[in-house]
């Protein structure tokens, strides 16, 4: 269910400046949020520097002098002051949440504004690359990159990058306060920063190791429930609950061990934390309060203040510490986005294309050479032509290149010598989009869209009618079926066409491209023993309608397709051994009659 | 995976919840001395943060009045001194609390899987999978939170304010009400905002599942868009999704923003009433500048528990949401279990009869009044359409589902009064879909028995013409089948589940089109190997071929949950009825003979052609 690719593990790289120069090329047309939620942050920030130096201000201006005043005088100006500065102080806290929430909200508007730009670029990329991309990269992947991996580099703009520097003027603003106030108290408070930094990046790689420990463990027990309860009928029919039991039991254990040694890194984080800056307080106490007792040059508010200052000191400490491991993933997530974004066209439209007239339904191929990876050919010179109208059908063993054959035709690869040429025009001198308009395709897994069965039969031509759609329907035979669902064509097609049975995918497939009404079909038959009798002679009498006066070319299961057509060829290791009609191909004694002798035996077997 | 929480079964689930999480009782009673013990802990800890801030005050007092250098050393040797304590103190409580929590976490989970596996095939048909993984993932880790942070944080809150007002309290009374009575209000604004913005979370999330559906529907129907040049329409569609996503995400971010500056705001406020009112106390003389001080640091140090508290609110809502939904599976009682009328049936012999059995799950009938006896040893096929109630029929025998009326008796003893261990062990059923888990091959084919030579499992993938294959698969029997390893064809994966069904040499065996991906020579292969091993045993087969039902003993014809035909092939044919029909359609279109398909007869066709090969 949810197992992590391996290829997403991090890499460790935690730094690139080009990688980082071509992040902030996203963040250009967003300059006016950048700067706003900068401007916002350092606001904020003094804002809140503020507070601890009010508060000792205010013991040592307002509260100490009236203690120390006369018997009797009246301290009504010391109270006045004591007023005044704790609305200031009121003020700056307005002021800091007021910025502090302007600079958060602008941060996720920019994050979500950058991740709305570059998905929609890696999508639209993507649609433009070849199968060939496709066929190396399975589909969980993809979506990693588009879902997860983006939303890594949005973590980076709204929680980390930004809000580091941030951190690092926060840190350095208290660096600044504390030594104004004391140089020498903010020197001695300075010495336990090392010993701070050290332990939080400890702490930091121990949390994130144990961490994947757990995150992998989890997605095993995941995966082990996710299969126990889809194959529960095997499981309870083979009484295998006891044994099942005793496996899961160990995963959970596993599970529940690598938890354990997670959490103990996370709740001694706090208290280690404390115990440093409280060394960092007695300090400030046994050196500040000599200060004040033996030399007085130091106040009580001053001292009051810088306890509260040290302690804020070690927030951003933290943060920093937390944030490096936001960069890590968003650089390694950044550097799978950009193979994508960076990823060639395979297959590109001419840069001054051939307008396509009328198509007739020419196809030609004149000595084609294929392979889907270097040397290791599919199609080795293959040669024919198939006139306007001709059905023709390719069979053959699997890896004879049959679906290669038809995928070029539509031209989703490219071919590596040769050309392949539909009435007359080399395909790689039209445009792709022109091209795959004149040709229909009817796929081994009849593909549905999410939306209603009329939408899938129209697709995006609005210039198909909705008679068009029922009349392409009934054509097919596909109106029985479409008509008893309980929306009729405007039934919602759940994810995948799940509802519909394999039959009628089929045959909804068939009606969309009669609807198209295309020059050229080709049609990729599977056999599907799932499909009950009745249906099949449907599917039969359908897909001889469809193939009517357009160019058929048709890798068939089914013989009484075979038989029908114009021509055979038969291919055999990405060479054509056999051309010619079912009744020539019999007659002579080749590839095609064996297979043939063998199909018929069997069936008399039967009978 | 991130939501804890289905979308709709928020505010109602909560309420019923309150009532339900009684229920846990038993694992909170059950480690009623971790959890106490956590609490005293907790105690000493909330107990010992007190004494800093006083040690921190009077170091300060001490700075006023004439004193030695050494005594300042004592209290700052004081300050770590408590501050060690204190840490060790808090570790203590949270490392037990969290032990706690996970040990109930481990066997909260293996009590759903347990129970997940006594429950029958409907209740999960009914459910999607992904709902029953998370009920023992997520639920079950919400209920972690809700015993552990949870609990953790309403504790905290409640010792550390309760004894932290005291101490300020004996200060001074009227500072304390005011400085900390602001205080709960950073619990409040937590929650009200939490509430709000815990709802636009999940739209974001919601908006999330359609984006990464979009992405894969487009992904895996590349071919489709490219052939039927969808690319820009389908470019506009995701455009809209991801602009939903956006605008959600805004709206999100808006409340959750708020969330933070809002509660530092009000805990600041803490701050002023403190040093207005504070600092006049102070002139006035009625405490001393290190008291003031004092009180700056417990209103420090309660600003977090009061965030904890909220989010112990927000921990315990959803906590009590999850608990709701894993009761609501452990409280499912299966239905297909072991009478306390079941008999002491040792083995069983396979003599199966249906007398009136009828299925009707409220839907309509499925199946109507099967009568049939089926003598032990005989070869039975059942035939009709899709949906005629074959795979229902069969089902009634191993109990996947119970006859809603009539009885199904094998060896003249209704299997309802047969223990479901022995009524499973000795009947063995390969269903339409074979199933086979992420193991290797060999425990694949020996799912069903104890142990297993590697002779037997190589005898089983003999039967079911399985050996060959196996032979090209990189670790033999030891390969891994799925994800990790190979991919197996359909036809591969039904002969697996034969293979497996062989190995456990049952009494009866049923098979439910247990062999349509497999091509007609290797299936007649298979049903030969078959007989030999079955001989003097029961056997059931549902098919659509002619040929894999003509040897039967009997065959039977279902229409709409009835037997309308019944006899031999000879018979039936004669009788020119539904199989009759059947066997004239399949003789004319010789489609039906499914073929694995074309290639491989014509794999097999070609190493004799290749001699006599001519260059193309």
């Amino acid at each position: 269910m949810s197992a992590i690719p391996q290829d997403d593990e991090i890499t460790g790289k935690s730094y690139d400046g080009a990688l980082m120069s071509r992040l902030i090329g996203y963040l250009r047309p967003y300059k006016g949020y950048v700067g706003a939620a900068f401007a916002f942050l350092l606001l904020a920030a003094l804002a809140d520097l503020v507070g601890p130096w009010l508060v000792g201000y205010g013991l040592d201006h307002a509260i100490r002098p009236a203690l120390a005043a006369h018997p009797g005088a009246d301290l009504g100006g010391y109270r006045r002051q004591l007023l005044a500065i704790a609305l200031i102080y009121l003020l700056s806290l307005l002021a800091s949440a007021a910025f502090r929430y302007g600079q958060l909200v602008l941060l996720n508007m920019l994050g979500q504004s950058v991740m709305y730009d570059l998905r929609l670029q890696m999508f639209g990329h993507m649609q433009r690359l070849s199968l060939g991309f496709f066929d190396r990269n399975p589909v969980g992947r993809l979506m990693t990159r588009l879902t997860n991996d983006v939303d890594a580099l949005n973590e980076l703009l709204t929680s980390g990058a930004i809000s580091v520097f941030g951190d690092i003027f926060t840190l350095i603003g208290i660096m600044v306060v504390l030594l104004l106030l004391n140089w020498q108290l903010a020197l001695i408070t300075f010495t336990v920063l090392p010993v701070l930094i050290v332990m939080a990046s400890y702490f930091r790689i121990a949390m994130r190791d144990s961490f994947r420990a757990v995150r992998s463990r989890l997605s095993r027990m995941n995966a082990y429930i996710a299969e126990n309860i889809s194959g529960t009928l095997i499981v309870q029919l083979f009484t295998r609950e006891r044994r099942n039991y005793d496996r899961f039991a160990a995963l959970n254990r596993d599970y529940y061990q690598a938890n354990m040694r997670s959490m103990f890194y996370f709740i001694l984080f706090s208290p280690a934390v404390s115990l440093i800056s409280s060394v960092a307080v007695a300090a400030i106490v046994w050196y500040g309060g000599r200060r004040i007792l033996e030399r007085q040059d130091l106040t009580i508010g001053a001292l009051v203040a810088f306890l509260s200052y040290a302690s804020r000191f070690f927030v951003p400490i933290r943060d920093i510490s937390e944030k490096y491991n936001i960069l890590q993933s968003a650089m390694a997530a950044s550097e799978r986005i950009f193979a994508i974004l960076d990823e060639q066209v395979a297959v590109r439209d001419p840069e001054q294309p051939v307008v396509l007239p009328a198509v007739q339904g020419k196809v030609e191929f004149r000595d084609v050479w294929f392979a889907y990876n270097p040397d290791d050919w599919v199609l080795r010179g293959i040669s024919f032509t198939i006139q306007p109208g001709e059905s023709v059908a390719f069979v053959g063993a699997t890896g004879a290149g049959k679906t290669s054959l038809i995928s070029l035709i539509s031209r989703f690869y490219d071919v590596q010598g040769g050309q392949v040429l539909v009435d007359d025009l080399d395909v790689r001198q039209v445009r792709q989009e022109d091209l795959r308009r004149h040709i229909g395709a009817v796929l081994q897994d009849p593909f549905l869209f999410a939306g209603t069965i009329a939408a899938n039969i129209r697709l995006s031509n609005q210039a198909i009618t909705d008679e068009d759609i029922r009349r392409a329907a009934r054509y097919v035979n596909a109106d029985r079926f479409i008509e008893a669902l309980p929306g009729g064509y405007e039934t919602e097609v759940r994810e995948r066409g799940a509802g519909l049975s394999v039959g009628q995918k089929q045959l909804l497939a068939f009606a969309r491209a009669i609807a198209f009404n295309p020059e050229i079909l080709l049609v990729l038959d599977e056999a599907t023993s799932s499909v009950d009798t009745e249906t099949e002679v449907l599917i039969q009498t359908a897909l001889a309608r469809l193939m009517r006066g357009r160019t058929s070319i048709i890798i068939a299961h089914r013989l009484s397709t075979i038989r029908n057509v114009d021509r055979i060829v038969v291919l055999h290791k990405g060479r054509i051994a056999e051309i010619g009609s079912h009744d020539q191909l019999l007659a002579s004694d080749g590839l095609y009659r064996r297979l043939y002798e063998l199909q018929y035996q069997v069936g008399d077997e039967a009978g | 995976m991130a939501t804890l929480l289905s979308p709709h079964s928020g505010e109602r689930a909560y309420y019923e919840g309150m009532h339900t999480v009684r229920g846990l009782w038993p694992y909170i009673s059950r480690h009623r001395v971790g959890l106490v013990l956590g609490l005293l802990l907790f105690i000493a800890t909330n107990a010992t943060a007190l004494l800093g801030p006083y040690v921190l005050g009077r170091a300060v007092d001490a700075l006023h009045a004439i004193g030695p250098g050494p005594v300042l050393l004592d209290y700052a040797g004081l300050i770590i001194g408590v501050a060690l304590f204190q840490g060790v103190l808090e570790f203590g409580a949270r490392f037990t609390n969290n032990r706690v929590a996970r040990q109930i976490e481990f066997e909260l989970r293996n009590t759903i899987f347990a129970h997940f596996q006594r429950l029958e095939l409907v209740y999960f048909q009914r459910r999607t999978v992904g709902d029953q993984v998370a009920r023992a993932i997520n639920d079950v880790q919400a209920v972690r939170m809700l015993l552990g942070p949870g609990f953790n944080n309403a504790c905290n809150t409640a010792i550390s304010f309760a004894v932290t007002i005291f101490v300020m309290a004996r200060i001074d009374l009227k500072l304390t009400l005011y400085a900390g009575g602001v205080l709960p209000l950073v619990t409040v604004v937590f929650v009200l905002l939490q509430a709000r913005v815990q709802r636009r979370y999940r739209a974001v999330q919601d908006q999330f599942g359609v984006i990464s559906a979009r992405s894969q529907e487009n992904f895996s129907g590349i071919r489709a868009i490219k052939a039927f040049v969808q690319e820009e329409a389908e470019i506009a569609s995701f455009r809209g999704v991801l602009g939903e996503y956006k605008e959600r995400s805004i709206s999100y971010a808006r409340f959750s923003a708020l969330l933070w500056p809002a509660m530092a705001l009000v805990s600041g406020i803490a701050i002023v009433l403190l040093l207005w009112l504070g600092g006049n106390d102070v002139i006035d003389g009625r405490i001393s500048i290190g008291q003031f001080v004092q009180f700056n640091a417990y209103i420090g140090q309660l600003t977090w528990p009061m965030i904890g508290l909220g989010w112990a609110f927000t921990l315990f809502q959803q906590g009590a949401a999850s608990w709701t939904r894993i009761d609501e599976v452990l409280s499912y009682s299966p239905s297909i279990a072991d009478r306390p009328t079941a008999r002491r049936v040792a083995t069983l012999q396979g003599a199966i009869e249906f007398r009136s059995a009828s299925v009707d799950y409220g839907s309509g009938p499925v199946l109507v009044d099967i009568d049939l006896r089926i003598e032990a040893g005989q070869t039975v096929a059942i035939v009709g359409a899709t949906g005629s109630g074959k795979t229902t029929m069969i089902n009634l025998i191993p109990r996947v589902f119970d006859a809603t009326a009539g009885v199904v008796l094998i060896d003249g003893i209704d299997v309802r009064d047969i223990p479901l261990e022995v009524l499973r062990r000795d009947v063995a059923y390969v269903p339409q879909e074979a199933f086979l888990f992420s193991e290797t091959l060999a425990e694949n084919v020996a799912f069903g028995v104890e142990t297993a030579t590697r002779s037997a499992v190589e005898a089983a993938a003999d039967v079911a013409q399985l050996s060959k294959d196996v032979e090209g698969f990189p670790l033999g029997y030891d390969t891994m089948v799925g994800e990790r390893g190979v991919t197996l064809s359909g036809g591969q994966k039904q002969r697996t589940a034969i293979a497996r069904a062989v190995l456990k040499d049952p009494k009866i065996l049923i098979l439910d089109d247990a062999l349509s991906s497999v091509d007609t020579n290797t299936e007649e292969e298979i049903l030969h190997r078959l007989r030999g091993v079955m001989a003097r045993r029961t056997s059931l087969i549902i098919s659509h071929r002619v040929s894999t039902v003509r040897a039967a003993d009997l065959i039977v014809v279902l229409a709409a949950g009835r037997i309308v035909e019944r006899g031999t092939h000879d018979e039936l044919v004669a009788r020119g009825g539904h199989y009759g029909a059947m066997y004239r359609r399949q003789l004319l279109t010789e489609e039906l003979q499914e073929q694995e398909d074309l290639e491989i007869a014509l794999d097999e066709a070609l190493p004799r052609r290749q001699t006599s090969e001519h260059p193309a």
